[in-house]
């Protein structure tokens, strides 16, 4: 190591460090809708989670490495009901989340000699939308508010951009969740099947416990209600795709990349004939979590979890 | 913790851990003293955060042992019932806290969720029943959290046994406090019941329950009362009769109030999950009950011979 380096330097070093780190992976999306708020991420896998409860009102999303975004969503689930248990549980506020975590990010920022390289979103669901709030948290403990809608990780320039133009006010779950769909498609990694979603919300209407996974029965309605819209255009592949998805099956899809013919097999969704991507040619292929990207990053640091999660692999 | 970026080895802070910010932390907590951390268990992580934070916290012995006239005079809860049913599990606290012979509260509520599949209720000191209750409710949270999964019904059980055991210093000193924990075991399609003793347990309890000043009552009047495979109804109308009986013998116990709309509080643990019945049900009940009791003070008899 050289004697000295300047502090600039080290800083600018260490911040482009974690901003490539997040910038491999995917991106992952919030945004508000009429009845509370939607957060949906790709992910192979169903036992790891990008998106996850904190607290009654509150929910946290995160990109980059799982380990340490999975150890900050730990921490701030203890932060979230020691508060409550001190105090009340209504004292417990996503404001004070994310101001906890943008102080432990930046502590560990500066000491640490190597950057979390991690996104984070707390969200929180109000009694009425104006009361919704989501706050994104940097890897160098920066805030912001993020009122109605927000993309990160990834390419979150270009999904930010879709989400923008499809966002609207007051919109039903289909609709924010087609947004959600056509923002995370925009970098052309294809179409999205159920099982390479996570998807949840929260919901304003619910007493106490708010937050909800939608998986199974409930996310394969949600994508072949959201499906026709973005492909308008393309009518006969809007068919073909929508009905592969109605066969939806719920493991392996995307199980033959390469199949033949427009028969319901090929639940992926593509119909060959198209130009659009068969999102089974996307590198997950989803036929099990040993089929994870071949690592990428930096080594060390954690990569046990096969699914394609682990460190090598920021998602 | 991986060691790659643990300075606590070398430089002006060296051992610290509070600095390089791994490790629960000290009181108070540092910002990042919640990074790291072994337990799922929110009691264990309290114990070390912030003892003073736990339930029967208390500053000092009072030397001889003896209890003070301070702890004698703190409101007592009395009275808890519970009882299987069919496909479920009912559990039905009274609303009386009495402090000597005082009565210090009319209304209480006793009984508790402790979470979707599990309740409990609690009979001596009424804060520090209050107290558990809450850190039980968010240790069962928090672990479901953490872990992405629900413990298993013997893992509350335990847990609050181990809860109940870390009061047994504040037990000593007068402060005492006593769970009396239902649950329905979605595996079994049961409902299960567990009592406590002073220094934990917990102690699985067949068909029926009662703890309190007023449970030898309720529990004679539900040995006369209860048989298996009762419905959930006919199973509440039991145990508001064991109350009404416990209330009849035990001046801490509180029987249905009737000018003030106080009625004991009912519920039950099913498939469906916790339900505390509505005012308007408990009431029906208690109403019943009375009613009978008009005609006959001791209520339902229980017929001498079997199968006659």
């Amino acid at each position: 190591m050289p004697f000295y380096v300047s502090p600039a330097q080290v800083m600018r070093d260490k911040a482009e460090y974690a901003r490539q780190g997040i910038a491999r992976g995917r991106s992952c999306v919030t945004l508000q809708y009429a009845d509370g708020i939607l957060m949906v991420a790709p992910n192979p896998s169903s036992a790891l989670h990008k998106i996850s409860e904190i607290y009654d009102r509150i929910a946290f999303a995160a990109v980059g490495r799982y380990n340490e975004y999975e150890n900050l969503r730990k921490a701030g689930v203890t932060y979230a009901d020691i508060t409550g248990y001190q105090f009340d549980r209504h004292d417990v506020t996503a404001r004070g989340i994310a101001n906890w975590y943008a102080q432990t990010l930046g502590t560990i920022f500066t000491d640490q000699l190597k950057p979390f390289e991690v996104e984070i979103v707390v969200a929180e669901v109000g009694a009425m939308p104006a009361d919704d709030q989501i706050y994104r948290i940097t890897f160098d403990g920066s805030v912001t508010d993020e009122p109605g809608f927000v993309a990160f990780g990834g390419q979150a320039d270009q999904v930010s951009a879709v989400l923008k133009e499809r966002y609207a006010d007051n919109m039903s779950l289909s609709e924010a969740f087609a947004a959600a769909l056509a923002a995370l498609s925009a970098p052309g990694n294809g179409e999205y099947t159920d099982a390479q979603l996570e998807v949840a919300i929260l919901e304003r209407a619910r007493d106490h416990r708010t937050f909800r996974r939608i998986r199974g029965a409930r996310l394969e309605q949600l994508l072949s209600e959201s499906r026709p819209a973005p492909a308008a255009e393309d009518a006969g592949d809007a068919g073909a795709s929508g009905s592969g998805e109605g066969s939806g099956a719920d493991s392996g899809s995307g199980a033959a990349p390469g199949s033949p013919g427009s028969g319901p097999a090929a639940s992926s969704g593509g119909s060959p004939g198209s130009g659009s991507a068969s999102p089974s040619a996307g590198p997950t292929g989803s036929t099990g979590p040993a089929d994870s990207d071949p690592p990428t990053g930096p080594a060390p640091g954690g990569s046990d979890r096969g699914s394609g999660l682990g460190g090598g692999s920021p998602l | 913790m991986s060691s790659y970026f643990d300075r606590s080895q070398s430089g002006p802070f060296a051992g610290d851990p509070r600095v390089s910010g791994w490790g629960p932390g000290p009181a108070g907590g540092s910002p990042s003293g919640f990074l790291g951390l072994q337990t799922s268990s929110f009691t264990d992580f309290l114990t070390s955060y912030s003892p003073g934070l736990l339930p029967g916290a208390v500053p000092g012995r009072s030397g001889d042992g003896q209890v003070s006239q301070v702890v004698r005079d703190l409101p007592h809860a009395t009275t808890i019932v519970a009882a299987v049913c069919d496909g479920g599990v009912v559990l039905a606290g009274d609303r009386r806290a009495t402090a000597g012979n005082m009565i210090a509260k009319r209304d209480v509520e006793k009984v508790f969720r402790s979470d979707e599949y599990s309740g409990m209720g609690y009979a001596g000191t009424g804060s520090l029943g209050i107290e558990f209750t809450r850190l039980f409710q968010v240790e069962l949270e928090h672990y479901e959290k953490m872990e992405g999964r629900s413990l298993s019904l013997e893992g509350k059980a335990n847990r609050l046994a181990t809860m109940v055991r870390g009061n047994l210093g504040a037990a000593m000193q007068g402060l005492v406090v006593v769970p009396l924990f239902v649950g329905y075991d979605e595996d079994a399609g049961l409902g299960r019941i567990f009592s406590y003793d002073v220094a934990g347990g917990p102690y699985e309890e067949q068909r029926f329950h009662s703890i309190g000043s007023g449970s030898l009552f309720a529990r004679g009047a539900l040995k006369k009362l209860y048989s298996d495979g009762m419905s959930a109804d006919d199973v509440a109308l039991a145990c508001v009769q064991a109350l009404y009986d416990a209330a009849d013998d035990d001046s801490a116990t509180g029987g249905p109030d009737l000018t003030r709309r106080i009625f004991p509080v009912i519920a039950t643990i099913t498939v469906d999950g916790f339900r505390k019945l509505p005012e308007t049900e408990s009431e029906q009940i208690a109403e019943q009950v009375v009613r009978e009791r008009m005609s006959l003070p001791d209520g339902p008899s229980a017929p001498l011979r079997n199968g006659g």
